[in-house]
């Protein structure tokens, strides 16, 4: 993978904050769903689906490609936004999003919608499954690297570290697991409700190559992938550090807005805030 | 003459001899996914632990490659093999019942069947015939908890050879399948010629005038035919309707055959609720409604004990079933 150029990061960024602003309107279309961590994770969604990974919108079943599964599933409307960004289907259907006929289900369906690699939404099996895949791709003589995004708080699941075990065991070095570290979950704060830490040594006990970034810096994050790409002998997790709201100040670091979705007003603000990257540019709305 | 067994069916010829063949039922799994390996290179198989006694081993010395010891970790391997099979392989994964597809029924069902996965389940050790384990490992739920999964199949055969083609059938169909297999040594009814067709029923028994039906499953078949033998020499005519497919089920041979003899029977070694019993009474009370007995168990959990033993204690003996049979008689021509 070529590092990102400095025209290009900025251009991403942008990017990922019109995915962010588009989230909102979703959400507020929709009525319900999850805001926190689809908006802490924009800036992940929008390095992979337009930096680093190998695909092609045109063709969502080729072989070759790389599989992106998102195990945490309630973050979907970040990923339908940037699927739909990045030509997989219109940007108009996103405003279907968890109404009756929709391809865009509440949780993601594969089934559904071209682009999804995995159904999702009960925690704790994504990694699992990516692993599937991975076996799939040695049995098949294929080059395609797997990667797997999972939340914080899925991390209590059992599931999970049994697929860790399983990983660190087979030394699976196309896998790659993405933590969307933003530190909430429904009932609270993950070291309150049920600590995870220290999730670096964890991961290490059982055989995997541990990376930290800051999850909104899209340069460390592609560089923290290429390093994955370079181990051979382990599969590597970048545990992502995230605010989880990011982008609108009164939704960040609060684990009330893991499962809600904006009223009208709400959004209104919202949406403000994140045209004007916090009052820091005048919106070209108003 | 007493024997009424269907000719077409090629039935063991010494089916009812003392010395006739017995073997595990889970030994046609052994044999069925080696077979469907040899024939299509995506076959691949998973095991928690439990390659003997599943009967997985012989797969894994065969197709080192192909085969994925998963450890104790029934989640991991139902969603492992959920990844697998939307990537081009015909994944198989085998544990104890009460585990696979006990312990990881979400995951069967979530990303297995409503992600269509082509994931094939087998579970083994099923029914209360497990014996000294006791009720921890006897699944007596588990065709009911698969049976109600859209997209789901469910195949319960009655011998080791209706287990190897049902396991070779498997590997054929696209999509999630669920095969039950039992642990003990029991008759092998069928032969190499009598055919197996996922979705059909077969009459293994044809008396020359029925008056009931005993639609059974699984080993308990032999019992079924036990009693219809016996019942014979008593004047009471039946018709043994072996369904490995309970799902989907044989709805146009059960209600040819309930149309013309509309008392049923139903044997499984299962919980009298939800099971082949429950698929049975489904369709009857929908399209043909008659007096109907169940033979399973009842609303209750094992216990350890020697698998003879516990099929009397519990009710599924075949003088259980022949009692079922008087009761249902009575109760549609008498009452």
């Amino acid at each position: 993978m070529k590092p990102i150029h400095e025209g290009r990061l900025e251009y991403l960024e942008e990017l990922a904050n019109r995915i962010r602003e588009k989230v909102v309107e979703t959400l507020l279309e929709a009525g319900s769903g999850h805001s926190a961590g689809p908006l802490g994770m924009a800036d992940i969604f929008t390095a992979f689906y337009f930096h680093i990974l190998n695909h092609d919108p045109k063709k969502p079943m080729w072989t070759e490609r790389d599989r992106l599964v998102l195990s945490n599933g309630h973050i979907c409307p970040v990923l339908y936004v940037t699927l739909a960004y990045a030509g997989y289907f219109h940007l108009e259907e996103l405003m279907t999003l968890r109404k009756l006929n929709t391809r865009l289900q509440g949780h993601p369906h594969r089934r559904a919608l071209p682009g999804i690699e995995m159904t999702s939404g009960p925690l704790g099996s994504g990694l699992s499954q990516a692993i599937g895949m991975a076996l799939a791709a040695k049995l098949n003589n294929k080059k395609y690297r797997v990667y797997c995004l999972t939340s914080d708080g899925e991390h209590q699941e059992g599931n999970h570290w049994e697929a860790v075990m399983f990983a660190g065991k087979n030394r699976m070095n196309s896998l790659t697991a993405v933590v969307d570290r933003n530190n909430i979950q429904i009932d609270g704060f993950t070291e309150n409700v049920m600590p995870l830490e220290s999730l670096r040594a964890k991961y290490e006990a059982f055989n995997w190559h541990v990376l930290e970034v800051d999850g909104h810096n899209m340069q460390d994050l592609t560089d923290a992938v290429s390093e994955a790409e370079a181990i051979y002998e382990k599969p590597t997790v970048i545990i992502a550090h995230t605010i989880p709201g990011k982008g609108v100040s009164f939704m960040e670091h609060d684990y009330l807005w893991h499962g809600k979705s904006p009223n009208k007003e709400e959004a209104k603000k919202a949406l403000h805030e994140l045209r004007t990257l916090g009052r820091r540019i005048k919106s070209e709305h108003e | 003459m007493n024997n009424m067994l269907n000719p077409q069916l090629h039935l063991n010829p010494k089916l009812f001899d003392a010395d006739v063949e017995q073997k595990p039922i889970r030994d046609g799994y052994g044999d069925g996914i080696v077979l469907a390996g040899d024939s299509d290179k995506n076959v691949v198989a998973l095991c928690a632990d439990l390659m003997e006694s599943t009967r997985s081993e012989a797969f894994s010395k065969k197709f080192p490659e192909r085969f994925f010891e998963i450890g104790v970790a029934e989640q991991n391997m139902a969603t492992i093999a959920a990844g697998l099979g939307v990537s081009g392989k015909i994944p198989f994964i085998a544990s104890y019942a009460t585990f696979s597809p006990g312990r990881n029924y979400e995951q069967i069902r979530t990303t297995i069947a409503y992600n269509d996965s082509n994931v094939k389940i087998a579970g083994h050790h099923a029914g209360i015939s497990v014996g000294p384990d006791g009720a921890t490992h006897q699944a007596t739920e588990d065709i009911a908890i698969m049976r109600v999964i859209p997209n789901m199949k469910v195949f319960v055969p009655c011998d080791a050879l209706e287990a190897r083609k049902a396991t070779v059938a498997a590997a054929k169909i696209w999509g999630p399948v669920y095969l039950r297999f039992a642990r003990e040594k029991s008759p092998v009814i069928t032969t190499e010629e009598t055919p197996f067709t996922p979705g059909k029923a077969q009459a293994f028994w044809m008396s020359k005038k029925p008056q009931a039906v005993i639609i059974a499953c699984g080993a308990l078949v032999y019992n079924a035919l036990l009693a219809a033998k016996e019942l014979e020499k008593e004047k009471i005519g039946t018709v043994v309707l072996n369904s490995p497919s309970v799902k989907p089920l044989d709805e146009k041979t059960i209600l040819e055959l309930v149309e013309k003899y509309p008392a049923v029977v139903t044997v499984e070694e299962h919980q009298i609720h939800g099971g082949l019993g429950g698929a049975v009474a489904e369709l009857l009370a929908k399209h043909r409604p008659v007096p109907m007995e169940f033979i399973g168990l009842k609303d209750t959990f094992g216990e350890s004990g020697s698998p003879e033993e516990l099929i009397e204690k519990y009710g599924m003996g075949v003088k259980d079933i022949k009692k079922a049979v008087e009761k249902v008689l009575k109760r549609t021509y008498e009452v």
